[in-house]
């Protein structure tokens, strides 16, 4: 018996249509599953009224719920430095940036919606912790650079992380992705420019620069997540093809293309490791911290606390507006109502759009 | 307490000529903040010049299960499509 | 992105340049503080929105301290009593009810002093012909807020109010002549902006303000550089990481 449960949540007919599974047959659920399998190995879309396993649908929810919820929280480490952007060009550029970052939020919250799931129901679980975002936001931006240190490092191992995802087997995920990759392709060149701005600027903007490539390296190399023998998702994501690559083959095709950028930028990267092998046709680098990794995740970095604390912080803040907007809404539908039923001929047809 | 916003699904004409495709979908309590929240998320980079904005729940979709019935029918009819169709060389406007 | 960066085009001087400066700075201040709101909206797609406009007012701004000199150096060099915005632009976010009540008082006024200037023929028509439709949508997004926030619930009805009457004090010095765009007939400007803003107040269910707004030190105090306490500390922040840095290219 193939249990199909998607979590409640309203139902959209773009959405998850809820098919239950009460009277399939053990038989019908193995046909199912198998049809499933072969369509996602034979590389075809998954969408989502088509039938799928619990566990795939789960999975995904799980993963683009984190990932929307890191696109949210990331905002808050740079709006920080919004209100203090040294030139006008620098502030466009950044408040346009964390305000992209609004809007990926919400085209993967969407995404997620179609699978039965609903935005508040998300926000809820991350608030109540029960869902993670990313850990590289629970770093602090201590200084200017550290916004351009975020586009280049943080925002290319996002990129690196999220091509891949572009041919994820779930459509809406995919298309999703698709969307935010072709936005966010500025986003990596603008921290990129900025550093190299304060590379090549006053000596005390270039040791800003590099202060902010030191704090800033280790973390990114974390953000692919655990080493690979050790990653729970990892094999089952990849046999989905939710996930395409290992988490280590990430990591190591980000290190190979930030050394050469680094030289660039003239910035030296933080890891006496780090050279390049020949045979491996790859660079070599040093041990990540995992203690310090697995550490922020379970709540103890230097920002857990006030990231989510601002995010709950708003959304309470913000209830009475929404509720504002949704008590008008109903009135405003009652009026209308009302209206008509005084008025039953109407005025009907409208002109077609 | 607080009431949830609607979903909404939008729909962009990127340019004129062309129709209205899916784009994706937003929350709004109601259908003129709906089509403004449209705008700002989905053309703030000059991607549209028309929107349509649609309750989520008011779209009635095919069913999945109903694919064959529904499609498979249309996929044996060859002769509805113009390669179907031997014309001698040589013979144009056809 | 504003194609600002021409420095070489002909600056205005005197009078004209003074206004460059009152419309920029207002534009330059909306915008720090629509800035504050990242992360802290509301709901997101008003993140979104309130970024755009935003961004617009930051285009604007850059676009008119451009005409009267290096926008870098007029933002982040000037002292505070050098700044020409309004008092009312310059008012901390607070609630959202605030902020919109703030946003319809500014953009009623923007929306009718950049259709003048458009109409005309001087040195900012070009300009305000496309900052017009910016505007436009910069009101829109007030009215429909401030409706809903009017006819809303109980709470954000009352919040609306006090925000309207907060700020009430603030929106008399739209009104007094500024040297350099003497095209516009501040008499007849706020008789457009009342009659317009009544009519959104109306359909709310709000009542206009009845207080004064041409007190001491609320009436053109602003355009003379006199400003509220809370400004000195926004462009304190504002300016801190440029000034640390004398000379720096960013």
């Amino acid at each position: 018996m193939v249990a199909v449960t998607p979590e409640t949540g309203p139902d959209t007919a773009l959405g998850a249509d809820g098919t239950d599974g009460t009277d399939m047959t053990a038989d019908l659920g193995a046909q199912l599953a198998a049809a499933f399998d072969a369509a996602v190995a034979a590389d075809e879309r998954v969408e989502p009224r088509d039938w799928m396993p619990d566990e795939y649908r789960a999975s995904l929810v799980r993963q683009m719920a984190q990932h929307a919820h890191s696109e949210i929280i990331g905002m808050q480490p740079e709006a920080n430095w919004i209100t203090r952007a040294p030139s006008l060009r620098r502030k466009a550029i950044l408040m346009a940036k964390v305000q992209d970052e609004a809007g990926h939020g919400l085209y993967l919250y969407s995404a997620a919606e179609t699978l039965g799931t609903s935005r508040d129901e998300l926000l809820d679980k991350l608030h109540s912790g029960k869902q993670k975002y990313s850990s590289i936001f629970n770093y602090p931006t201590l200084t200017w650079a550290d916004v351009g240190a975020i586009g280049w490092l943080v925002d290319g191992a996002a990129i690196t992380n999220q091509v891949p995802i572009c041919r994820c087997s779930y459509g809406p995920y995919a298309r999703a992705m698709v969307r935010i990759c072709k936005e966010e392709s500025f986003h990596q060149r603008q921290g990129y420019e900025l550093l190299l701005a304060l590379s090549r600027g006053t000596e005390a903007q270039h040791a800003m620069a590099q202060d902010a490539v030191d704090r800033w390296w280790w973390p990114s190399l974390m953000m692919f997540g655990p080493p690979d023998d050790e990653s729970a998702h990892s094999a089952q994501s990849m046999a989905w093809r939710i996930k395409r690559h290992s988490n280590d083959e990430l990591r190591q095709r980000f290190v190979d293309i930030a050394v050469p950028q680094a030289e660039s930028l003239g910035l030296t990267l933080p890891d006496p490791d780090l050279k390049w092998n020949e045979e491996r046709g790859h660079h070599d680098f040093g041990a990540i911290d995992w203690a310090e990794f697995w550490d922020v995740l379970k709540g103890n970095g230097p920002c857990n606390e006030q990231r989510i604390g601002q995010r709950r912080k708003a959304h309470e803040e913000g209830a009475w507006v929404r509720d504002a907007a949704a008590a008008y809404a109903r009135k405003q539908t009652a009026q209308q109502a009302a209206q008509q039923a005084a008025n039953p001929a109407g005025q009907n047809e409208e002109a077609r759009v | 307490m607080t009431q949830n916003w609607p979903l909404w699904e939008v729909f962009v004409r990127s340019r004129r000529g062309l129709s209205h495709t899916h784009a994706g979908s937003l929350h709004a309590p109601d259908a003129e903040m709906a089509l403004r929240n449209a705008r700002d998320l989905y053309t703030r980079r000059g991607e549209g010049i028309s929107i349509w904005v649609v309750p989520s729940t008011e779209i009635t979709a095919s069913s999945p299960d109903e694919r064959d019935p529904f499609f498979a029918p249309s996929a044996d009819k060859p002769y509805r499509h113009p390669t179907f169709y031997d014309i001698p060389e040589g013979v144009s406007h056809l | 992105m504003t194609g600002t960066d021409t420095t070489d085009t002909a600056r205005l001087t005197g009078a004209t340049a003074a206004a460059a400066l009152a419309l920029g700075d207002d534009a330059l201040i909306l915008s720090h503080r629509l800035g504050e709101w990242a992360g802290h909206a509301p709901v997101l797609e008003e993140e979104v929105a309130l970024a755009n406009i935003a961004l617009d007012l930051l285009g604007q701004a850059r676009i008119l301290l451009s005409l009267v000199g290096d926008e870098d150096e007029l933002a982040f060099l000037r002292e505070e009593r050098s700044f020409r915005n309004l008092q009312l632009v310059e008012q901390p976010n607070g609630d959202f009810a605030h902020t919109i009540a703030r946003q319809l008082y500014f953009s009623f006024y923007q929306h009718e002093v950049y259709g003048e200037l458009a109409r005309g023929d001087g040195p900012f028509a070009p300009l305000a012909a496309k900052a017009v439709k910016e505007t436009a949508y910069h009101r829109d997004h007030a009215e429909q807020w401030t409706l809903r926030l009017g006819d809303g619930t109980e709470e954000s009805r009352s919040r609306m109010r006090a925000a309207l009457d907060a700020l009430w004090k603030f929106t008399g010095e739209m009104f007094q002549p500024v040297d350099g765009l003497d095209g516009l007939d501040p008499a007849a400007l706020e008789q457009r902006w009342l009659a317009a803003l009544t009519g959104v107040l109306d359909r709310a269910g709000l009542d206009l303000p009845q207080g004064p707004r041409t007190g001491a030190w609320a009436a053109g105090a602003g355009r003379q550089g006199l400003h509220t306490e809370s400004f000195g500390r926004m462009v304190a922040e504002m300016q801190h990481l440029h000034r640390s840095h004398p000379g720096a290219s960013w």
